[in-house]
Order: C-alpha cells, then sequence, then structure tokens
C-alpha cells in the first residue's frame, strides 16, 4: 500500500532555526477563571479549614472524594458531605524524573493515587508524597496528609504539602 | 434493524513524520486524496465528510475542523466533527459508518488530522489541561504520572516486569519497519535498547512511550450499491462500540479498561461475535505505551486479565502467530498523531483484509479484524470490527 | 443547603485561577512557502490555477478545494485589486481603544478569484468605498521577512 502514503516533507528543529522554512507564530492569552462550584466550592473550603470531605449518595451509598454535587452512577442529586480521615492507602505510585516540559530533575517527584480512609474503597485522590525514600514505596503503604500551617493555608489542594507514611 | 451494510472501499494517509513543513490543511488534503485515488473516486462521489481532529491547543487554529474542512474535500458538503482523545481515529470510522447505515449519505469520505509539531514548546503543555484544574494543576502534574501510575498499577496487579512489557515495544517499533508511513520502524530493536532507555516517570521509560507525530489518515466508506460498484474487495463493517468511562479517574480500577469491554461487548454482540479469541484474526489495539497493547487486549476479551503478556512472550501476537496484533507497528513504532493514529490502525486492518499490506501481510488470509482507541482522561473505548 | 449566595465583588466569586502555557508555531506550508518567498525575495504576488475549474487562487493553495486536483500551475498576479469590503477598527483585541483606528479590508486581486484581507493606509475612512482601486505598498526588501506583513497596506490608486 505504498501508493496510497503521501511523501509528506518533514523538517528538523534546525530547519526553523536556520531560517530553511517560513513561519508565524502566536501566544495566545488563554487564562482562565474556572468556578470552583458547589462541592469543590466546599471542599477547598474545608481544605483551609485542615479537613478532608466527601460526599455520600444515598442511593447507591458510595462515599465519594472528590466531592460532587451528584452521583454520575445514579444521576441522584446528593447533599450530604461527609468528613473523611486525613489518612489513608497508595493505590498506585510513579517517580517522575521530568518536568511537564521535559527538564530532567535529580530528585524525583511522587505522584500517586491515594484511597482516602472514610470514603469507599477504591475512592482515590491524585497528590504527592513525600519524606519517603523512593525505593521504599509500596503499593498498599499506609499515608498520612502533612498539612500547611493554618496560617499559609489558602483553601487549595496545595493546603496539603504532601502525603507521608504513617508510623 | 433497518441499518444498511457499509463498506470500506479506500484508504490513504500521509508519513507521520515529527514536524511537517505541511499546513494542517495539507496533511488533510495529502490524505483525502491518497484515500480517493485508492479507489479511484472523486470528491463528485463523496456525499458527506467526517473530519476528526483534537482540540484546538495542538494544531493552534480555532475551530480546527472547519479550518480544516476544504482540504478534507469538505466544501460545500454536510461536514460533521467528532473529538474522542485518542478514541477519535476508530470513532471518525464509527462516525462514517452510521452516516451511511443510516441511509442518509452513500458515500462518505472520513479524514483524520493532526499536526502536534504546531504546539510550543510541548504539546504537554496543552495535554495539562486534561488534569482538573482546581483539585490537581496546582500539584504541576506531568502526564506522564496518569500513564505511570496506570502502569504501575497494572503491573503491580499482575506482578509483571518490565521486560514482559518491553517485549510489546519491540514487536511493534520492528513490525513499524516495514511500514511505509513509519516514524520509528527499528528491524533490530532489542529488549535491552528500550530497558535502557532513561526513566521518564517509572515505570514508564522512553522506549516505552510512542512519539509525538503530525500526520493524517483518511478512509472511503459507503453502501453496499457503491462498494459492489467501485472494488470486488469490500472490507464490510460488522460490529461497531463505544463506551465512556468517568473523568473521576481516581476513583476507578486502574489495572482493567472496563470502558474498552463495554465498547468491545458492543461491537461484538453487534458482529455475531461469541468467542472473540476464535473468531478475530487479527488485532489493532491503541498502544500509545507499550502497557497499554497488553492492558486493551484484555479489555477487548482476547485474553484473560493478566494474560496478554504472557502471551506476547510466547509470541501469540507476532505477524506469524496464533492472533498478529499490531502489525502496523502501531504508534509504538508508526507514530502518534492523535486524532489520525487510530484511524492507521483501521486502515490496518482494511489493507490486511484485502491482502494488501505489504511486507507486513500476515499470513493465512484473515478474514475478521479489530482495531480499538482510547482516550480522553483514561476514559474512552472505541471499537469497529471489519470482516471481508 | 443553598445553592446560591449574594457576592458584592467579583474577586469574592470561589474561582479558581490558571492558564494554558502554550504558544502555537506554523509552517506556512508547501504552497505558502513560495507564495511569501516570492514576496520576501520578489516583492510580487503569486497564485495557484486550476485549469478544471478556471479558478486562480490567492493565497495559492496547494489543492483546488473543488476538484481537489493537485495545483502545480503558477502564476504571477497583479498586486492591485478592488476593496469588496472594509470596517474601521477603534479597539484592540481587549477592547481598549485604539490611538489611531484601523482600516481593514478585503481586497479582490485583479484577475484572481482570491484576495488578501488587509490594512489600507494613506486613506480617510470617509474616503473608501467599496469597489475602490487600491495597489500593495511593499515594504523594503531588507525589512522584509517572509510573512503577510511584507505587505505594509493597501493605498488607493490614483
Amino acid at each position: 500500500m505504498k501508493e496510497h502514503v503521501y511523501e509528506t516533507v518533514y523538517l528538523r528543529e534546525k530547519d526553523f532555526q536556520e531560517g530553511r522554512v517560513l513561519f508565524e507564530t502566536w501566544v495566545p492569552n488563554a487564562r482562565y477563571a474556572w468556578d470552583a462550584g458547589v462541592a469543590i466550592g466546599r471542599f477547598l473550603q474545608e481544605l483551609k479549614a485542615g479537613r478532608l470531605v466527601g460526599t455520600r449518595c444515598a442511593n447507591c451509598g458510595r462515599v465519594m472524594v472528590p466531592p460532587r454535587m451528584f452521583c454520575e452512577h445514579c444521576f441522584a442529586p446528593i447533599d450530604e458531605f461527609v468528613p473523611l480521615e486525613d489518612t489513608g492507602t497508595v493505590i498506585t505510585f510513579s517517580l517522575c524524573y521530568v518536568t511537564w516540559d521535559m527538564v530532567r530533575i535529580e530528585e524525583p517527584q511522587i505522584p500517586a493515587v491515594i484511597g482516602i480512609d472514610g470514603a469507599s474503597p477504591g475512592m482515590g485522590i491524585m497528590h504527592l508524597l513525600g519524606e519517603v525514600d523512593p525505593k521504599a514505596v509500596k503499593i498498599g503503604m499506609r499515608v498520612a496528609a502533612v498539612w500547611k500551617p493554618p496560617e499559609e493555608r489558602t483553601g487549595a489542594i496545595t493546603d496539603i504539602l504532601y502525603f507521608k507514611p504513617l508510623e | 434493524m433497518g441499518r444498511n451494510r457499509v463498506a470500506i472501499v479506500g484508504a490513504g494517509m500521509t508519513k507521520f513524520v515529527r514536524r511537517a513543513q505541511e499546513t494542517a490543511k495539507e496533511l488533510a488534503w495529502e490524505a483525502a486524496s491518497k484515500a480517493l485515488e485508492s479507489c479511484e473516486l472523486t470528491l463528485d462521489d463523496i456525499d458527506a465528510v467526517v473530519v476528526d481532529t483534537a482540540p484546538e491547543a495542538f494544531d493552534g487554529v480555532h475551530m480546527n475542523s472547519e479550518y480544516l474542512s476544504d482540504g478534507a474535500g469538505g466544501w460545500g458538503k454536510p461536514v460533521i466533527r467528532g473529538y474522542v482523545g485518542g478514541g477519535t481515529g476508530v470513532f471518525a470510522a464509527i462516525q462514517g459508518w452510521y452516516h451511511v447505515a443510516s441511509g442518509l449519505f452513500d458515500t462518505v469520505l472520513v479524514v483524520c488530522e493532526e499536526k502536534m509539531s504546531s504546539c510550543q514548546p510541548h504539546p504537554q503543555g496543552a495535554f495539562l489541561t486534561i488534569f482538573d484544574h482546581t483539585t490537581e494543576r496546582p500539584l504541576k502534574p506531568n502526564l506522564l504520572w496518569i500513564f505511570a501510575l496506570e502502569m504501575n498499577a497494572y503491573m503491580s496487579r499482575y506482578g509483571l516486569s518490565k521486560k514482559d512489557i518491553a517485549l510489546v515495544a519491540v514487536k511493534n517499533k520492528r513490525n513499524a519497519a516495514d511500514h511505509p508511513a513509519a516514524l520509528l520502524g527499528d528491524p533490530n530493536i532489542t529488549v535491552e535498547d528500550i530497558l535502557n532507555t532513561e526513566v521518564l516517570a517509572w515505570p514508564v521509560q522512553r522506549g516505552d512511550v510512542s512519539p509525538i507525530s503530525d500526520g493524517a489518515v483518511a478512509l472511503v466508506m459507503c453502501a453496499e450499491h457503491v462498494a459492489r460498484r467501485v472494488t470486488d474487495k469490500p472490507v464490510w463493517v460488522e460490529g461497531v462500540g463505544w463506551s465512556l468511562d468517568t473523568a473521576y479517574w481516581t476513583n476507578r480500577d486502574l489495572s482493567y479498561p472496563v470502558y474498552v469491554e463495554e465498547a468491545a461487548r458492543m461491537a461484538y454482540k453487534m458482529a455475531g461475535i461469541t468467542e472473540p479469541r476464535k473468531q478475530i484474526h487479527i488485532a489493532e489495539p491503541y498502544d500509545p505505551f507499550d502497557y497499554k497493547e497488553l492492558h486493551h487486549l484484555e479489555g477487548l476479551l482476547l485474553f484473560d486479565k493478566g494474560k496478554a503478556p504472557e502471551a506476547t512472550a510466547l509470541g501469540i501476537t507476532q505477524r506469524d502467530g496464533d492472533l498478529p496484533v499490531c502489525p502496523s507497528g502501531g504508534l509504538l513504532g508508526v507514530g502518534n498523531p492523535i486524532a489520525a493514529a487510530g484511524l492507521m490502525k483501521v486502515a490496518e486492518i482494511f489493507w490486511q483484509l484485502r491482502g494488501e499490506a505489504g511486507a507486513r501481510q500476515v499470513p493465512g488470509q484473515p478474514k475478521r479484524g479489530v482495531a480499538q482507541a482510547w482516550g480522553d482522561l483514561m476514559q474512552v473505548g472505541t471499537v469497529i470490527v471489519l470482516g471481508i | 443547603m443553598s445553592l446560591m449566595y449574594r457576592i458584592q465583588h467579583l474577586r469574592d466569586a470561589l474561582a479558581w485561577e490558571g492558564e494554558i502555557p502554550i504558544s502555537s508555531r506554523y509552517t506556512v506550508g508547501i504552497a505558502g512557502e513560495r507564495f511569501f518567498r516570492e514576496i520576501l525575495e520578489n516583492g510580487r504576488l503569486m497564485g495557484t490555477r486550476c485549469p478544471e475549474c478556471d479558478l486562480t487562487y490567492v493565497p495559492p493553495r496547494l489543492y483546488c478545494e473543488r476538484c481537489f486536483a493537485h495545483l502545480d500551475e503558477w502564476v504571477e498576479v497583479p498586486s492591485t485589486g478592488r476593496v469588496r469590503t472594509y470596517t474601521v477598527v477603534h479597539v484592540d483585541l481587549d477592547g481598549n481603544p485604539l490611538d489611531e483606528p484601523r482600516i481593514l479590508a478585503f481586497i479582490q486581486l485583479d484577475g484572481t478569484d482570491g484576495g488578501l484581507v488587509h490594512y489600507l493606509g494613506e486613506v480617510d475612512p470617509d474616503q473608501i468605498c467599496i469597489g475602490m482601486c487600491v495597489e500593495a505598498v511593499f515594504k523594503e526588501k531588507a525589512e522584509r521577512k517572509g510573512g503577510i506583513l511584507d505587505i505594509a497596506y493597501f493605498r488607493p490608486v490614483e
């Protein structure tokens, strides 16, 4: 099927730098202000107070985090917020040695999906692990949130600095 | 059921390259004109056009599909756009299918295009927006995180090693050496080569990741009476399926793609397939990362959960194996222009069933194949079953 | 729990801010490469012709949108044309008033089926009429970069 493949012209990065190909550039001014919404608005307020909170669906009984205004399985509205622990279990993790624009970093960042105690099983949130040797991280590890001091919290997911191993 | 039979009668594509000189429109035209040429049809024969392409941020053009439409043959015609992340390539063929199956149109041109090289400094800048803006982006995530987290969950669940998974990258990159449009085909690559690449986000290494590319693919799909006129080897669409899981990806079991199973069941039911492993002869599951091929093979019910790695190690998924998987070379070998990659897989099944895959041809005259794509926030499964 | 609450100032709305941190780099394409090089090197405009459809495209295209043929017939086109429509712009992209209003027009180039959207210069807004003849004013060669702004503007022809 070679005859059905067009000989597309490929360029090297050098072709741009050395002016062998003409191009235009554009920087869009894509800045946003997203409404936190009813459920996440409350989630952020609770984070500022040093607490994690979820929502329970009266229909299926799931306790969900991040909290949401409606259960996506039952398509029913939720109005019950449930206080959760700030401890949990590592469901999966990674050791990341590059930034988003592919610059290498020495000490890996350790993102993880952490199942939060008090929520239904498998209900995880994404966060970072810290104060832990990368080689020692295991799936199933028990961890606890390390919070910013109250005066530094702003109502953001980063009010939790990271999760560290529970002794 | 009031649905018409639909066949694919032509296919064309551009080379998949890291940076194309062509504009997005020109890429679309290159693929679309090759597709029309391949079945000796002209624009006048086309009743409607499906133009699928990723969100504006990658190509950097607002209303990208409409912008591309003249290059996709859409001038003055009914045109529709679809987009479901990486699932788009197969979904575009499904859109083409229902345009014709509904009886509304006889002949449809399906075009998928991506020019990711426009996105500077790196398409990751746009990919990043897939993370929730409030609960995830403040953690300064890297897109690789999601794949690494999913890969670790899969490996952990079944006790797999990096080597088990690297075998897929080796198979596909070697297969791609025979694909005229391939970016990263390498007939001599070994498992050691993959395992020696730099660790990006453990367990993901550079060798596990498919290359970002520019490219376009097009198909011509038509009703039975047109197909019989145009070719003596129409490839029939026997089943289609698609399913979307919740965007709350951290609440899901990442070790199994349930949404692929749901899409597969829908497609298999339509195709009358009750024993996929026996009745499907060739598979093109989506492989943006090597572990995804394994993940998806299980979701497609072609292997039991956790068993796809074993099948790979035994050579079952090689071109001359019992169930050839990604004979094209997949995304790992040919390249990954988001919307176009999945359609490349559909085109591969098309060429394979007709015996036109050249050096990539799998032996034994396969009669039925499945192509599957996946995308969004690890959410969507799109599946198409083709037969000759 | 009430679903809504009243705020006095927009800044009190619980909104999370962020951006999409990308810029775009567009190649001018296969056809565009020749078009802009001709402007850059030779200060002239070119188009491509589709003999089947009897159309001359400016900006030139690699393919005919009507019959899908590959176009490889390049023709020089005049840099004069007629104003088919125009507008006088008083604000910038963020809605702030411009120091000087700018005039944008669609100019159909003589003898072609296409044209360019560009600025009009050396003319007052109240002197413009649809159908008037204009000509391109090219920048000095040393100032040209191989882009659409190598034409400074179009001005009325005497």
